[in-house]
């Protein structure tokens, strides 16, 4: 193995082809339209430079401001949300339900596997008021409330969009956190049990720090879907009502194609991807701590 | 064996010859020539493929041997990117809808995918062919002769008659009455106002109708011009009178969520008593099986005058629906032959198989034509002045903003001010 590695042809040979469909599909892209950020125009208007206008635009629009916090609060929420109850299932398979884990995890995992246009639509008509009531508002009346308008304000259209992406993650991030609970040696935990540790100290004091680095991991894979947020939201609100539940992928496609401004959309584009950048460094630094000494 | 600095060097062109390609591949190409003859245009337009296609299998059928007709369908909210990125790779169809703003076809028309259709009808032969009220429609709303009118709509609100003579009411003529009839149907628990705000348009048409009532039939060129603001008092008081619309409850609850078959079916099962849309819901309301209150039963009536305002009903709002037109660069014998057949057809079998009022003339009179249709062609006959709708002259993004705040106008989640507002900031 040393020998092969060593040799620079050999190096070539096994990254060259990597390396190339890397530069054509991602690199090369993603340096045009760092270009196209200095640029007015689109393809059917041909393209003018404006140096750094979309960047002035960009501090000063309001839409793009209202986008980027939606994008950090869906962030936030949704994260929490699927990774808290992702390590939870992972505690309830590892712990509680053991060997027979297997069914509930299927089963729990099965939402990721279906298209997220399908689970927009399913949530749309489960959440619905018109035409038909659909069997959230339905269960509400039963109870004796009023029917909600989920989709007809902002704010309770991000509980369903929340709900919706939560659940459809949950069981994928309840999987992956299992396969590093699985991975404690059980005479750790056995010798914790011996010293008279309980079930909240064992986590706290044990589990905890030993699936720290697969919760990190968790926690940055899922900021970064997260943050990057389009076709589930696409699917269930297209951004509304009005601009309210439109994250910055989304301002960012109808900037670039339906609008026709792909330099204004690629300035987003940018910002989307310096966010994600420091969002995931903040969370590499804050991670390096030793959570025994805690 | 190679130097490492030869590898280095062969990787380094390796990686640049590639993005070379890359970027060369990505580059759009010229324009294709078309082995059929092919209409993209929007999912929710089943009438014009459907002519086309009967002109194919009949008068046209020469034509279509020569060159095919294809149709291929997208839903009208990505029409916009579709039409971006097949222009921009030079791959647009023969005939496609040419988007869902003015200024996107006069984008289009700008950069050369559009036909100028005064010049190529002529060289034709069959421009006579084309009613000049619709050609001067196209002008004001296109910048030139760049869409062909398959349709010429009249908009304005249809009522359900019997559901007004059960209630006693007279046809409103002024806003205010329409505001009391609609109370008195919400009172006797029927839908006032059945319309579709996950389209958003149905609504804003409310607003433009209101402000042409009210600020006369140039209200909207003074916002174009700059001479007036959507923010200004005169005009954030159409969008007040349509939100009190939703406050009184004169929409469905959750009519952000109701789609345009929905409205459509409401009104037509009885369900609603008014319905606010264009000349082309004919063809829905001259079609038996969908139609549970019989088309005798629907009446048309002119936007509602605003008292004391400079505008009136007789200035009936009109289009030519969303427009369809030729790319410039497909234009040689067949395509040309093609057009030919369609501008000299079109008229007569669109009235007769879809009731569709279009702005071609009639070549013959077309035989078996509803009632409601006939009354809704003598009153696009009778019609001297048009004004146009509230989107018409906006930008794709301050359309979009439009239409996609409007229910949450009439839901109370916005506030007249902050939609006008929001609209006028994106106009141009």
């Amino acid at each position: 193995m040393k020998q092969v590695l060593g040799d620079k042809r050999a190096i070539l040979t096994l990254v060259g082809p990597a390396l190339i469909v890397y530069t054509v599909v991602m690199l090369v892209p993603v340096m045009w339209s760092l270009g196209y950020t200095f640029f007015d125009g689109n393809a059917i208007t041909g393209f003018r430079f404006t140096g750094l206008d979309n960047f002035t635009r960009l501090w000063e629009d309001t839409k793009v401001h209202d986008a980027f916090v939606f994008t950090l609060k869906y962030a936030a929420v949704v994260t929490v949300g699927q990774v808290l109850i992702g390590y939870g299932l992972a505690l309830l398979y590892v712990f509680v339900l053991r060997r027979y884990s297997a069914t509930v995890r299927t089963l729990l995992f099965f939402p990721i596997v279906l298209p997220t246009v399908a689970v927009g639509l399913l949530f749309q008509q489960l959440f619905s008021i018109a035409p038909q009531t659909g069997p959230v508002n339905s269960f509400l009346n039963m109870l004796g409330f009023a029917s909600i308008d989920w989709f007809g304000d902002g704010g309770s259209a991000f509980v369903v969009i929340a709900v919706m992406d939560i659940w459809r993650s949950m069981g994928f991030y309840g999987v992956l956190l299992y396969a590093g609970l699985v991975d404690i040696p059980e005479d750790v935990l056995e010798a914790a049990r011996t010293d008279g540790a309980g079930p909240l100290r064992l986590v706290r004091h044990v589990v905890l720090p030993l699936s720290w680095p697969v919760l990190v991991s968790a926690v940055i894979f899922s900021i970064n879907g997260t943050l990057k947020v389009f076709d589930s939201i696409m699917a269930l609100t297209d951004g509304g009502p009005g601009t309210s539940t439109s994250p910055l992928t989304l301002y960012m496609f109808q900037t670039s194609f339906t609008y026709g401004d792909y330099g204004y959309g690629s300035s987003v584009a940018l910002l989307l991807t310096l966010l994600c950048l420091v969002v995931t460094v903040f969370i590499f630094r804050a991670s390096r701590r030793d959570l025994t000494k805690g | 064996m190679a130097s490492p600095g030869t590898i280095f060097r062969a990787a380094t062109l390796a990686v640049a010859g590639t993005t070379v390609f890359a970027l060369t591949a990505c580059t759009g190409g010229g324009g294709a020539e078309h082995s059929e003859f092919s209409l993209l245009i929007n999912t929710e337009n089943n009438e014009i493929p459907s002519v086309l296609t009967t002109l194919s299998e009949g008068v046209c059928s020469d034509q279509n041997n020569a060159l095919p007709l294809e149709v291929e369908t997208v839903p009208q909210t990505n029409l916009d990117q579709q039409l971006q990125l097949l222009a921009g790779q030079g791959d647009l169809p023969v005939l496609y809808s040419a988007g869902n703003a003015p200024a996107l076809t006069e984008e289009l028309a700008d950069s050369g995918h559009v036909m100028d259709f005064e010049e190529s009808l002529t060289d034709l032969g069959v421009i006579d062919r084309v009613e000049p009220a619709a050609i001067s429609t196209i002008e004001n709303l296109y910048g030139g002769f760049h869409v062909l009118p398959f349709e010429y709509n009249i908009e304005g609100i249809w009522y359900n008659k019997a559901l007004f003579e059960e209630h006693d009411l007279a046809v409103p003529e002024t806003w205010d009455e329409l505001v009391a009839a609609a109370q008195t149907f919400s009172d006797a628990g029927v839908l006032p106002f059945s319309a579709s705000g996950e389209q958003g348009w149905p609504i804003t048409r409310f607003i433009g109708n209101y402000l042409y009532r009210d600020l006369g039939p140039d209200a909207m060129e003074r916002i174009e011009s700059g001479e007036a603001e959507l923010d200004d008092p005169e005009y954030v008081r159409a969008a007040q009178a349509v939100a009190d619309l939703g406050e009184a409850g004169f929409f469905e609850e959750g009519v952000g969520s109701i789609d345009m078959d929905t409205s459509t079916h409401q009104f037509l099962t009885g369900d609603a008593a008014m319905f606010y849309m264009g000349s082309w819901a004919l063809s829905d309301f001259n079609n038996e099986e969908g139609n549970d209150i019989g088309a005798e039963n629907i009446g048309f009536m002119p936007f509602p005058e605003v008292e004391g305002g400079e505008g009136n009903s007789d200035q009936l709002a009109a289009n030519v629906g969303l427009p369809v037109t030729m790319n410039a660069q497909a234009l040689n014998e067949d395509t040309g032959s093609w057009m030919s057949c369609i501008v000299e057809n079109y008229g007569t079998t669109g009235l007769e198989q879809e009731n569709r009022i279009s702005g071609f003339t009639l070549g013959e009179e077309p035989e078996g034509v509803p009632q409601l249709t006939q009354d809704v062609q003598e009153l696009v006959t009778d019609t001297d002045e048009t004004v146009l709708w509230f989107e018409a002259l906006f930008s794709t993004e301050a359309t979009d903003t439009s239409q996609s705040n409007a229910a949450p106008l009439v839901t109370g989640s916005l506030t007249p001010e902050e939609f006008m507002t929001f609209v006028q900031a994106d106009l141009f």
